[in-house]
């Protein structure tokens, strides 16, 4: 069924070619109206279809009343950036009637809550008015859920006039109320009301259609925040400090969902704890505490809480202390695009700290990722003694993706250079010197550690941000300090060999122009890739997952004529890093950038693209 | 002759710590070795202890006692959390956090009150002079209103009282003490230490350099002669039977049982003050607050309070020692999850 065949019971106008499973759908509602069930309910159903399916929130910083929209992109062929483009758009919100007319593309099509008595004023589109007002009344619900279940009538509209299996829509509302009887039946009743109210009364005026496929075999659909939190679960974690925060907050309430379930001992006691911090200075400040004595410790925030974490991280980077960092970015500073999603956060991120610092960074580009560098983070973390981040964004940690199902960790754990009383009653002999918290006896920068529990007599050492020498004792030796910076930067050596490589996409017979960008760009870039190779301008993509910069990079960047840089910020963040990293290749790399709050679109990396081409 | 040891078969020597870089005469040196005393007397292995301090004079003193523990010098006024992470990787050891009241009173007054709040296992000193002193003598949130200091003028401000803020915050075990008292300051580290639970002890710690002139309410002199203990303090392992005197009176004695057996043993003074009613706390410390009084001893204890593991159901032994098999669920539980995913 790779091919789709639309529904008989679907009958277009004479001569209308009908368009199946490849055009987006685009609903306005008002904030807080519950339509946020409504729209992943479609999507799941066209998901339990077979098709490929996306949908991406773009919400307001609001929780009740100002207009929100919901776009879901529907792609035979497994494209799941967002498009500006809106082939179907349904208006449920009189704020925002007028904007969302004017957003119908071309030949495409309005669902409407027929109330709104707000001119339409367009002949190219098609329209369809739906008595939600009506209907949702008819079925029965008490006054205080009337507006929720008013969302299901465009559900049961869509399903009739673009095909979607009423079954399908049974199991995706089945699965969001957790199999409670009386709201399945409830918002059931409403879609099946609506759907027969549009077989009575509408006529199929337009070409647009769902039709079954198996595309979605061997997919899951999660977000990035809850895939965050299960990889981290699956990473051991012990240790979670947070303050709640847009867009991350989901993120620590999956660890607060799933831990207990998973992680208790055979007395029924917790190995582990999560606690909601004062502020995001705690709550840091209390996962490097737990870091520093042996647990497995991170926190979850966003850039306004990075800002307020930095003091904290820069003193655990010169304590040597692990700990991982996820930064699940928005936009701005505090208040500024606080339910938007960028990639502005990424400098911000390398170079925190104070002095002269270059953090470890993971960036994963979908959910299935998001797991796996959720275990990986403390491996490495643990490895050099450090703090790591994992810039994440709110598409990805928000959003619903259709992703691989999460994949057991394929590693056993890395605990790092850790001694326990017998590793430090056998060190001297085994190398020759006295254990001392930092001395360097593998020559790789990174010394032994114990912790806060080590009962020998040896062990403990005093931990300070201050100058200290080898055996962390006080010191403003000038050579000392320099020695000691010194070895940090190399540990970073060893942190660009465990990072994850990046990954490579090379078009046929291989290209000139090079591409490279991370994280949650990467279907819009792959699908403008299809699209330049489809104008005669074939790319190689590289995705970086990692910094400090692999040297594949640095061999994917030579290797090309021309490397544009794209992402989602204004001053093309991973450009400068690149820039500072090869300088000698400066001059071909080029920045592809820009930030506007919405996940990026095939549409401007191919403009972008083609006019830099044509220069 | 042999060296005294105690129970635990150490020297007090092997409770020391670096020698002391704080100014001559300092408060805070003698309550150095007043933790050293508390602690050679309590027999602890001091193994068992994890030092913390924030930023400052006081915070420093760390390095001045029990050089075989673990230790920590955070941030300013960011030692609680740096705790409270670090003592739930393993609920065997005690926290032993020293702070300043630059330290405590004001950068770091959210996590002060935050700590007390989750009843962290620790002891939390905070030596009390009413000055920055690593800074150079600027006031800090504790100086009396009308302090006058060099280059600071004339402190404008009622102070901030951390006792009262600790009792209404929930404390568990609230105390003051005064440098220039060092037997009291000792009993009421030891209660302290064997204290379940989160322990604050606010104590008057003159600063010679800064702010110990005549008249001010944080120098040696004023407290020599205005400090008035609540009761004469003495605390009694559970390895002893406690004798009390046939000779005193009925109500003379306070006798306070803690979790582990130990006694805290109030003699009464000059008033009937009862450390376990909040009430009578607050009470006590509005009338030490508004007329700059120096009242000293146990001002609260609640024995039974839950602590901080308790709350988050931890069990009894180190979570730090756990490996792969404990911490990583299985395969089958993550196709369930994988499974229960859309």
């Amino acid at each position: 069924m790779t091919t789709a065949q639309p529904s008989e019971k679907l009958v277009l106008p004479e001569g209308m070619e009908p368009v199946v499973n490849d055009f987006s759908i685009t609903v306005g509602t008002v904030n807080g109206s519950g339509s946020q069930t409504s729209n992943t309910t479609l999507m799941r159903a066209v998901f339990k279809m077979g098709v490929p399916v996306e949908g991406k929130n773009l919400f307001p910083s609001n929780i009740q009343g100002l207009p929100t929209w919901f776009t879901i992109r529907i792609s035979k062929d497994g494209y799941l950036a967002r498009r500006d483009e809106h082939e179907i758009v349904v208006a449920m919100n009189p704020a925002s009637f007028a904007r969302d007319v004017a957003d119908v593309s071309p030949g495409g099509v309005l669902f409407y809550d027929d109330s709104i008595r707000l001119a339409i004023g367009r002949d190219d589109i098609v329209t369809y008015p739906m008595p939600v007002k009506k209907l949702a009344k008819a079925s029965g619900a008490p006054s205080s859920l009337r507006s929720y279940v008013a969302n299901m009538v465009y559900v049961g509209v869509l399903a009739q006039m673009l095909g979607i299996d009423m079954e399908k829509i049974r199991f995706a509302l089945d699965f969001h109320f957790k199999g409670k009887e009386k709201p399945i039946a409830l918002n059931m009743g409403v879609v099946e009301a609506a759907a027969q109210w549009a077989a009575e009364n509408l006529e199929k005026k337009d070409p647009y259609m769902v039709a079954p496929m198996n595309k979605t075999d061997g997919y899951i659909m999660t977000d990035g925040n809850v895939a965050a939190a299960l990889g981290s679960i699956y990473g051991g974690v012990q240790f979670v400090g947070w303050y709640p925060i847009t867009p991350a907050s989901s993120l620590a309430e999956t660890l607060n969902e799933y831990l207990p379930k998973l992680r208790k001992d055979k007395d029924g006691k917790h190995t582990f704890a999560v606690v909601q911090a004062e502020d995001e200075l705690a709550a840091v400040g209390m996962a490097i505490g737990a870091g520093w004595a042996g647990l497995r410790s991170m926190t979850s925030t966003s850039g306004p809480g990075i800002s307020l974490m930095t003091e904290f991280v820069g003193l655990a980077y010169a304590a040597e202390v692990p700990v991982v960092i996820w930064d699940v970015a928005r936009v701005g500073p505090s208040t500024g695009l606080p339910t938007r999603t960028g990639q502005g956060d990424l400098t911000m991120l390398f170079f925190l700290g104070h002095g002269d610092t270059n953090n470890a960074i993971l960036m994963p580009a979908n959910p299935t990722e998001a797991f796996e560098f959720g275990w990986r983070a403390f491996d490495i973390a643990e490895r050099i003694q450090a703090p790591v981040f994992v810039l994440s964004d709110l598409d990805l940690g928000m959003n619903q993706w259709m992703t691989k199902p999460f994949e057991y960790p394929t590693e056993p754990m890395d605990r790092g250079k850790i001694l326990w009383e017998d590793d430090l009653e056998q060190f001297a002999e085994k190398f020759k010197v006295e254990w001392g918290r930092y001395v360097d006896v593998d020559g790789d920068g990174i010394p032994y550690r114990t912790v806060p529990g080590n009962r020998h007599q040896r062990s403990a050492y005093f931990t300070r941000g201050t100058g200290h020498d080898d055996y962390a004792r006080y010191s403003e030796d000038p050579e000392t300090w320099e020695r000691t910076q010194n070895r940090i930067k190399q540990k970073y050596d060893v942190a660009r060999e465990l990072m994850p490589l990046p990954v490579v996409y090379e078009a046929e017979g291989g290209a000139e122009i090079g591409l490279v960008g991370f994280g949650t760009t990467e279907d819009a870039i792959m699908e403008a890739r299809d699209q330049l190779m489809a104008a005669g301008i074939p790319t190689d993509f590289m995705r970086v997952r990692a910094l400090p910069c692999s040297h594949h990079l640095d061999d994917f960047v030579r290797s090309h004529k021309r490397v544009y840089v794209v992402e989602l910020n204004r001053d093309g963040q991973l450009h400068q890093i690149m820039t500072m990293h090869l300088p000698d290749q400066a001059e071909k790399m080029v920045s592809v950038a820009h930030i506007d709050g919405l996940p990026m679109t095939a549409r401007w990396v191919r403009e972008q693209i083609m006019a830099q081409e044509a220069k | 002759m042999a060296t005294r040891t105690n129970r635990a078969g150490l020297t007090k020597q092997q409770y020391r710590g670096a020698p002391s870089t704080l100014c001559q005469g300092c408060g805070h040196n003698s309550i150095a070795s007043q933790i050293i005393a508390a602690a050679y007397e309590l027999d602890i292995v001091p193994e068992n202890i994890v030092k913390f301090s924030g930023i400052g004079c006081s915070s420093k003193s760390p390095t001045y006692f029990l050089s075989r523990s673990f230790g920590f010098n955070g941030l300013h006024g960011r030692m609680p959390s740096l705790a409270t992470g670090a003592l739930l990787a393993d609920v065997t050891l005690k926290g032993l956090g020293v702070s300043g009241d630059g330290d405590s009173a004001s950068i770091g007054m959210g996590q002060f009150k935050y700590v007390v709040r989750r009843n962290l296992d620790m002891v939390y000193i905070i030596e009390n002079n009413g000055v920055y002193g690593l800074t150079k003598g600027q006031f800090s949130a504790t100086a009396e209103k009308g302090l006058t200091l060099k280059k600071q003028g004339t402190n404008p401000y009622m102070p901030v009282d951390l006792c009262m803020e600790a009792v209404i915050g929930g404390a568990s075990f609230v105390a003051r003490s005064f440098a220039g008292d060092p037997k009291q300051v000792k009993e009421l580290l030891k209660a302290a230490i064997q204290h379940r639970g989160l322990a604050v002890i606010d104590i008057i710690s003159p600063c010679v350099s800064f702010n110990n002139r005549e008249g001010s309410y944080h120098s040696y002199s004023w407290g020599k002669e205005h400090e008035t203990p609540l009761h004469d303090i003495s605390f009694i392992p559970a390895r002893e039977e406690i004798m009390i005197e046939e000779a005193f009176e009925p109500g003379e004695i306070k006798d306070v049982t803690m979790h582990d057996g130990s006694h805290i043993l109030l003699k009464k003074l000059d008033r009937d003050y009862d450390p376990t009613s909040r009430v009578d706390a607050i009470q006590m410390l509005d009338e030490n607050y508004r007329n700059n009084l120096m009242l000293t001893g146990l001002i609260y204890i609640n024995p039974g309070q839950p602590t901080l593991a308790d709350i988050h159901n931890l069990p009894d032994y180190a979570l730090n020692r756990l490996t792969e098999k404990d911490l990583r669920p299985s395969r089958d539980a993550l196709e369930a999850i994988n499974a229960q995913m859309f």
